[in-house]
Order: structure tokens, then sequence, then C-alpha cells
């Protein structure tokens, strides 16, 4: 393979596992903070899902750079070298806000693997048939408590809504791709990420519409920025605690 | 407790591989059977325990009282014959 098609697969790799372990990462925030007991293990379950699936992807773009380790790209990089989608390190927020952070992404995620089942990279194609039945229930998940919320009481009625309207300027970003992965789409390794979103908005459009939520304006403004190295306010904060022990004590083994 | 807000009790039963029993795993709150049976998933196959589970709303389950604990099992005790003790199972028969 060649130097710069080694180089795209690896941003594209880093890219998937980014995502996994940054959401995980927020995710795993509701430990011992869960609304009740049951539902604080299920959102822990799914974020060791998260880190589950990060840990294949990373140990792949350390084959692919010739061997460094996973915890190399967990705890070795800066905020700037991570690109993950914006959505993804945005603070928990209320429960209907992680609920509507969950069933954007996961949405957005069971289109993705379900394309990259067919990837012609054999790694590729190997984790998105593990982690597409994770993804199932993730998604299920989402879904369920956002009908739940949406056509519940009043007041959660009215903080569903919030939750999906505050984080729709976040949902574009998630589609954003770059010179680099279009030559894998080409080679059919990666899937076309931007055409993903008409579905992505159909099958959202419809969760809302059945839990008598109303899908924001498609005109509304998107931030975008992870695929140019642009986060948001919050990842330093997430890399400062994720990073905190390895910085200090660097080599330390436990 | 004045303050108990929970949801509602419901048994969990998993079956560790088909064709086996299912068996009693613990409980579950929840707000209804598809809560039950997610939450149920999360706690009670997340170590790879089952490949089956049934909920049950606890209110659904009809227990014997302590009291009648006489009357119901005494009868039982005292009629040896009632057990297959005296014949061979062979090894071919499982889960008994």
């Amino acid at each position: 393979m060649s130097n710069n098609s080694n180089a795209a697969l690896l941003e594209f790799v880093l890219r998937l596992g980014d995502n996994n372990l940054i959401l995980g990462h927020r995710l795993s925030e509701w430990c011992s903070n869960g609304p009740f007991l049951e539902e604080d293990i299920a959102l822990s379950n799914i974020a060791l899902d998260y880190l589950g699936q990060t840990r294949i992807l990373y140990t792949y773009a350390g084959t692919l750079e010739g061997g460094k380790t996973e915890d190399f790209y967990a705890y070795e990089r800066f905020e700037h070298e991570f690109t993950n989608a914006l959505i993804t390190e945005l603070p928990n927020g209320d429960y209907a806000h992680s609920i509507a952070r969950q069933l954007y992404y996961s949405v957005f995620a069971d289109l993705l693997l379900t394309e990259l089942m067919k990837s012609k990279d054999a790694t590729l194609s190997g984790y998105a048939a593990k982690a597409i039945k994770e993804t199932a229930y993730h998604l299920r998940h989402a879904t369920d408590w956002t009908l739940r919320l949406g056509d519940g009481t009043e007041e959660s009625h009215q903080r569903m809504q919030k939750a999906i309207d505050d984080l729709f300027m976040y949902t574009g970003d998630m589609f954003a791709t770059t010179e680099k992965e279009k030559s894998l789409v080409a080679a059919g390794i990666a899937p076309d990420v931007p055409a993903l979103k008409a579905a992505w908005t159909k099958k959202v459009e419809s969760v809302l519409k059945e839990a008598t939520l109303t899908m924001p304006d498609a005109a509304t403004w998107q931030m975008q920025g992870s695929r140019t190295n642009r986060h948001t306010e919050h990842i330093g904060y997430i890399i400062a605690e994720m990073q905190y022990v390895t910085r200090a004590y660097p080599g330390n083994k436990w | 407790m004045s303050n108990d807000n929970q949801f509602p009790l419901w048994e969990v039963f998993v079956q560790a591989k088909s064709g086996t029993p299912y068996k009693h795993a613990g409980s579950v709150h929840a707000a209804d059977k598809e809560m039950a049976l997610m939450n149920a998933r999360d706690l009670y196959s997340r170590r790879n325990e089952g490949t089956a589970i049934w909920v049950v709303p606890a209110s659904a389950i009809v227990a014997s009282s302590p009291e009648e604990i006489g009357s119901f099992f005494e009868p039982s005790n005292d009629k040896a014959y009632r057990h297959p003790t005296f014949y061979e199972i062979p090894a071919e028969v499982k889960h008994i």
C-alpha cells in the first residue's frame, strides 16, 4: 500500500476510534449518577461497548503506524489531534440531552457501520460486523427513551424537545469528510459518509414523529470543525481528566 | 418508605442455553415490559450468562405463604416411594 493511501486509512480509522473513545468517556460520567440503578448500568454498558470498539480501532491504527500502542492514541495526543465528531464531546446535560445525543449518534453509527461492513479492508469490515450488533442495541435504547420522554409527561416532552433542538446544530459535523477520506471511498474502503445524511434525516424524523416531537429546521446553522482540528471548548476538559494519570506518571504500569 | 418512587418490580429468569430450564436471576425495576426486558438484559446477561430471558411482573407471581409450610410440604416428607431413587438414570439423559 502506498504511503498516501496508508495515511488516508490511518486518518479514517482514528476518526472512527476517536468518536468511540470520546463518546464512551462522556457516557462513563453517568456511572453512579444515572437516574436510577438499572439505567445507570445500561449507560455504563454502552460506554464499555464504545471503549471495546475503540480498542479494536486504535490497535489497528497502531499496526498502520508501525508499532504504536492503543494507549498512545488515547493518552499521548493533544486536543487538536483528536478527530472525533463535535457532538460526541458535548457535556451530558440532563438525561434528555444525553438521550438526544445517543439518538443522533446511534442512527448515524448504525448507517455508517452497515456500509462499512462492505469495506474491501478486511479489518474494517470485520470491525463493522461486530460493532453493528452493539450499535443496534444502542439505537434501540436511545429510540425507546426518546419515545418515552417525548410522549411522556408535559415536562419530559418539553425537556426532550429542548435537547433535540439544542444538539441539532452539531449533527452536520458527523457527516464531514476530507480529501483523504474521499480517496478511500473511491477505493471501496470507506463509506461515502456525507451520502448517509438523507437516510439519517429520514430515520431521526420518523422517531421524533412517533415521540410527538418536532424535527428541527433543516436550515439550522451547523457548527463544523472536527475534520479541520477545531473542537468545542469541552474537549480540553475531557482530555485533561482522561490523561491526567498517564501524564503525571509517564510510563507507569498498573 | 414513603418516598419510594421507583418503577414497579419485575422478576427475571435467564436461560443459560437452549433446552435448559429458566432460572431465577434476580429482579429489576421498570416502567413497562420493554424496559424490563432491556434492564434485565443489561443487568443479568452482561457476562455471557444467557441466551434467553423472561421478565414477569413481580405482582403476577403467586407465592405460598410461610404459614402454609406444614400443610403444603409435610405430606411429602414420609413418602420415600415417590422418589425415583430406585431407577438408574441413563447417562445420556441431561438436565434432571
